[in-house]
């Protein structure tokens, strides 16, 4: 790719580079908080896929007036605050969840809560 | 009837509506009676435009008048009105067995924060399938996916938490996956209401972006509707799950991600780009066999009939996906088929596992896990459940005068329309496996001597009703097929036709 690429693609390669730096940290982290840190990365970044393209440099919201002629698109940005809002509620959901399994278990590692989950099943084999 | 042009919007409203009323009433016995007044309204309101859509062909219901491409549209056609018919109706015989079911099973003060997420659940299922808008079926796909996770973390196992903490992370992976699918299909047409969509990609080459879109949106719905080896987040999820969850789930949740599926593959991107120029078939058919042999394998070592029922349903998805993958009118015809007849038979096996476990509990206390070693001479002491599972077993295996005979029947006439009849074999074979785990089951509970001083003792009759209407529809809808085969196969008929 020649530089004025990267400059041209610049949102874009962010974009992929947060997309999967998020889809890594969810898959190779253990720590519950850690994993939705992750997954929160992941979905931020799908944010940006929508909003970069919608915007033109030097356009204006869509108002007909005649001084304007360039507009940027309005749409991507309606459409992200209702994914932020979907994010944000996930991500509230995934600590709620989280803080349970604190009580529960006394632990957020993830190899750790199945260790305890196999320890139970191994128990419950050697019952029956 | 100026009502009756309405319908579309209020078969999501009514469910929407019904959650945060039950939410504010904090009150079991309130929040029970307004949930399931709207979904059986949503029930009543499936029936009409089932009805309407054969009087008059496909409904588009502009929301707010706004008409498309601009506005959201909704969009019903036939598989809609199948779909809707299912989701919908699994959802009012469910809310009524919940009542007694939930009683040990969610804490008492958390029963109407279970209505209003059971509400917003079916809420957001009836939405998926409604919408015509791609990004409204984002949304939609949230709002039940959201309020599914809180449903299974409502389970008393602590292990209920690890499985909904999963399930939320991979699902809203999956969500993510679907979101970035839409945002390049966005990009490159410029719309995103499905009709307008499809009409626009047909006019341009399949570039990149479209191939990229169909791939994330292809992986991403496949994780929500549990396609092998996607289907690490199932076996828990339903495990763990208060009983008239998993029923609901099994029966609704994964073939609405089915139905989404469907309408992207044939209404949006179009066969010749799915079928012709990408390998997508044959990756579809050696993933389907793999679920269909791999899960069901599973199945039969599992010691707890929950559990082997779950992985039973990823092996049950497998042969949805495998007539989907034949790429013709008699292979969708069979997967839609499957779709409707597995999600009864299940939603029925759910049911009477939930009265069961609360039969093994001792008075007043927490249902313990249907291990295979509580079961034993269960017969004995709760004939009608243990045969209703029995004759709902039959219906996995795909017994004749069953349900799961019919859509069986379909997916072989579509394998030799093909000429593979080594798919036909493998089909078979597979039912085979479905054969030694409900045997386990009529093993355990029927020929296991029973503890000593068992007495007969059925589940409340609140929850074996609504679990034998489910039994009873998976007999009558193998011997009736007039409704399912021809709603089935008029939507084949319209989603093939719209494809080429």
């Amino acid at each position: 790719m020649s530089s004025g690429g990267v400059v041209e693609h610049f949102s874009y390669i962010v974009t992929v580079f947060l997309m999967v730096a998020g889809l890594y940290v969810v898959m190779a982290r253990g720590n519950l908080i850690k994993k939705l840190v992750g997954l929160s990365v992941f979905q931020t970044s799908v944010y940006l896929l929508y909003i970069a393209p919608g915007k033109l440099i030097g356009g204006t919201a869509p108002i007909l007036a005649p001084q304007y002629t360039v507009y940027s698109n309005p749409l991507p940005h309606v459409l992200i605050l209702t994914a932020i809002v979907v994010g944000v509620a996930t991500l509230a959901l995934g600590l709620a969840i989280t803080v349970r399994i604190r009580e529960t278990y006394g632990t957020i590692e993830e190899d750790e809560i199945i260790a305890a989950d196999n320890a139970v099943q191994v128990a419950e084999d050697v019952r029956s | 009837m100026s009502l009756s042009v309405h319908l579309p919007a209020l078969q999501v409203v009514l469910p929407l509506l019904s959650a945060p009323l039950a939410v504010l009433l904090r009150h079991g016995g309130f929040a029970f009676a307004i949930v399931t007044a709207g979904a059986w309204a949503a029930f009543a309101i499936a029936i009409g435009l089932w009805l309407q859509v054969g009087e008059s062909g496909t409904i588009s219901y502009h929301i707010g008048s706004w008409p498309p491409p601009w506005g959201i549209e909704y969009r019903v056609d036939r598989l809609a009105s199948f779909v809707l018919l299912l989701v919908s109706g699994i959802a009012a015989i469910v809310l009524p067995y919940s009542r007694a079911s939930i009683e040990r099973e969610v804490p008492r003060d958390l029963h109407y924060l279970y209505y209003a997420m059971f509400g917003l659940c079916l809420t957001g299922l009836l939405g998926i399938v409604i919408t015509g808008d791609a990004f409204n079926i984002f949304v939609f796909l949230e709002i039940s996916s959201l309020s599914t996770y809180v449903l299974i973390a409502m389970g008393r196992d602590r292990r209920a938490l690890a499985a909904a903490y999963r399930y939320l992370i991979m699902g809203s992976i999956g969500a993510t996956f679907i979101v970035i699918g839409i945002g390049f299909l966005y990009l490159t047409t410029g719309t995103l209401n499905l009709v307008d969509m499809a009409e626009r990609l047909r006019a341009v080459e399949s570039s990149r972006p479209v191939l990229a879109a169909l791939a994330f949106i292809t992986v991403g719905v496949s994780l929500k509707l549990a396609l092998f080896p996607l289907h690490q987040w199932l076996p828990n999820a339903y495990t763990y799950a208060p009983s008239a969850v998993t029923a609901f789930l099994a029966a609704t949740a994964t073939k609405v991600s089915v139905y989404v599926l469907i309408r992207f593959w044939y209404s949006v991107f179009g066969e010749s780009l799915i079928f012709e120029k990408l390998p997508l078939p044959q990756i579809l058919l050696l993933l389907s066999l793999a679920a269909m042999f791999v899960a069901s394998f599973t199945a039969i070592f599992q010691d707890n009939l929950k559990r082997l029922f779950a992985y039973s349903s990823v092996g049950q998805i497998g042969y949805i996906t495998l007539g989907m993958s034949f790429d013709s009118v008699n292979g969708l015809n069979a997967a839609i088929l499957h779709l409707f007849n597995h999600g009864i038979t299940k939603a029925a096996i759910f049911l009477l596992i939930g009265g069961m476990v609360l039969g093994l509990a001792k008075a007043g206390a927490v249902p313990p896990a249907p291990t295979f070693d509580r079961l034993a001479g269960l017969a004995k002491r709760m004939p009608l459940t243990c045969f209703g599972i029995v004759i709902a077993g039959l219906s996995l295996i795909g017994v004749p005068g069953t349900a799961g005979f019919v859509s069986k029947w379909y997916l072989i006439l579509a394998a030799l329309e093909k000429g593979q009849f080594w798919i036909v074999g493998a089909i078979l074979l597979s039912s085979l496996l479905a054969i030694a785990y409900v045997w386990r089951f009529v093993e355990v509970a029927y020929f296991k001597p029973a503890p000593e001083g068992t007495t007969r003792q059925e589940a409340p009759l609140s929850m074996l009703i609504p679990a034998w209407i489910l039994v009873i529809g998976t007999i009558w809808f193998g011997l009736d097929t007039s409704f399912t085969v021809g709603t089935a196969t008029e939507a084949a008929q319209q989603l093939v036709k719209v494809g080429r």
